[in-house]
């Protein structure tokens, strides 16, 4: 059964198998450096659709259906299907699993909502609760820019901070199965808020969420940043990832040789298009159901943390000119053993 | 640490805008918009002996440009090379208003594009209205004394 350790971390004595994952992405996504990873790129931000929520909605359902294909598995095995997207009341994740008749249920945390999603499916699957559970997260540029920015087509100049949101979508689907990338562990974070109020500048404000969850983590666990091949963050990009790692060392913990971030990966940040790296629930839900899901079922990644960060302002905390208060929850996961 | 220390962190850590190259290049491209108008508006009163027609037609001009470049998605490029160029003149608010009748369209005419058309140039129209009341106030008491 899972086991409390700690303050906040949750550890899982039996197995929970990240069996298998699917992710389908937007152009610029498909263009960038990740390219061969992705599981279907769709080059028109429509996906052939009326609206880009529409769109975004089409993206979790393609990948959804990717990782069933994969398993040979229908909607009928799959036991509950916890999903997440930057929309408001999660519309992105309703209308896509409302043709598939699987009990559902949608969480919250901004761009984190690919962890968190994980991390519950795994306590559900690691006590028996479910057998098989799916976990889905997306994020589309055009949905998020209507929602918290500007209109599309308004003129206007990125600051040089500012993070690209991800157009993609991540399926993973947990069960107890053996032969597969294990979680171990799960950290659900806490809540930061060291006043920044600039939302082009959203990696500096989950820095101290990530920073925090993943010392909680190693306190919890009493780990060692040295005991991991990857330390990776969800989406704070060039600014957020110097600064976790600044912050860390403050603490006495070096995570600089071994942490990567999702939002560095995806994009080629010799273009000025990408700014300061992804961001976005795709971001890390993309990145992760591809090319780190990849090295680990190869056991080239044996043992890392994901730390899916969120930054959790909406348009009206922003117009009252309030701060941006943000999470970050941890996995612990292990590869492939080859031996 | 405390917040203000951590702001001090971030300050350290952030990129800036290379203020030198937007502020050159807002006002190359601003400034071949507004000869542009003019060219417009000397060119409009070789065929209309009427100067005020002329400069409207000219703004009419400038704006039919900016709202045909906004639909084919040209005019977010432009500005993204020019900045504050392509904001300040007229253009820039044929553009603030185009852009969100696009995106809103799917929300129906009345709820969509009805009622987010102003959404980013509204509060431009109303502080200017405004600024407009309060300077004819002063310029009514100025010319009474």
């Amino acid at each position: 059964m899972a086991k409390r350790l700690g303050k906040q971390t949750i550890v899982f004595e039996k197995d929970v198998a990240l069996l298998n994952s699917a992710c389908c992405v937007g152009k610029d996504e498909g263009n960038g450096p990740l390219a061969k990873t992705f599981d279907k790129v769709f080059y028109d931000e429509y996906i052939g659709q009326k609206t880009y929520e529409a769109a975004e909605s089409v993206l979790q359902k393609e990948a959804i259906g990717e990782v069933l294909k994969k398993e040979n598995l229908t909607p009928n095995d799959i036991d509950i299907a916890i999903m997440g997207d930057l929309l408001d009341q999660s519309i992105a994740s309703t209308f896509a699993i409302k043709d598939f008749s699987i009990p559902h249920f949608s969480v919250f945390s901004a761009c984190s909502a690919s962890a968190l999603g994980l991390g519950i499916g795994a306590v559900l699957v690691e006590n028996g609760a479910v057998n098989l559970a799916i976990c889905v997260a997306s994020s589309h540029f055009c949905t998020a820019e209507r929602q918290f920015r500007f209109p599309l087509n308004y003129g206007s100049k990125r600051t040089p901070n500012s993070q690209r949101t991800v157009t993609g979508a991540g399926a993973f689907l947990l069960s107890s199965q053996k032969n597969a990338p294990k979680i171990r562990a799960v950290t659900f974070g806490k809540v930061k808020d060291y006043d920044i109020t600039d939302a082009n500048n959203m990696g500096a404000a989950m820095a101290p969420a990530a920073a925090d969850v993943i010392k909680a983590f190693l306190q919890d666990s009493g780990k060692k940043p040295d005991e991991y091949d990857l330390i990776l963050t969800g989406d704070l990009g060039v600014i957020g990832s110097k600064l976790v790692i600044k912050l860390l060392q403050k603490e006495g913990i070096d995570i600089s040789n071994r942490h990567d971030d999702c939002g560095l990966m995806i994009f080629d940040l010799e273009d000025e298009k990408s700014a300061a790296g992804g961001s976005g629930c795709g971001c890390s839900a993309s990145v992760f159901a591809g090319h780190i899901m990849r090295k680990l079922k190869s056991g080239e990644i044996k043992k890392m943390l994901f730390c899916a960060t969120g930054a959790l302002l909406s348009p009206t905390s922003q117009n009252q000119g309030l701060s941006i208060p943000s999470i970050a929850h941890l996995l612990e996961i292990e590869g492939v053993k080859n031996d | 640490m405390t917040n203000k220390e951590y702001a001090r962190l971030v300050e350290k850590t952030n990129k800036k805008s290379n203020v030198l190259k937007d502020c050159v290049l807002a006002f190359l491209v601003g400034g071949l918009i507004c000869v542009l108008g003019q060219a417009l508006n000397d060119g409009y009163k070789m065929c209309i002996d009427n100067e005020l027609s002329a400069k409207t037609l000219a703004s009419i001009t400038l704006i039919a440009i900016s709202i045909l470049l906004t639909g084919l998605n040209i005019y977010p490029k432009i500005a993204k090379f020019a900045g504050a160029g392509t904001l300040v003149p007229i253009t820039g608010f044929a553009n603030a208003c185009a852009a969100p009748a696009i995106e809103f369209k799917p929300e129906g005419y009345v709820l969509g594009i009805g009622a987010n058309i102003f959404k980013i140039s509204g509060p431009v129209i109303v502080y200017g209205l405004f600024s407009g009341f309060v300077y004819g106030i002063l310029f009514y008491i100025m010319n009474l004394l």
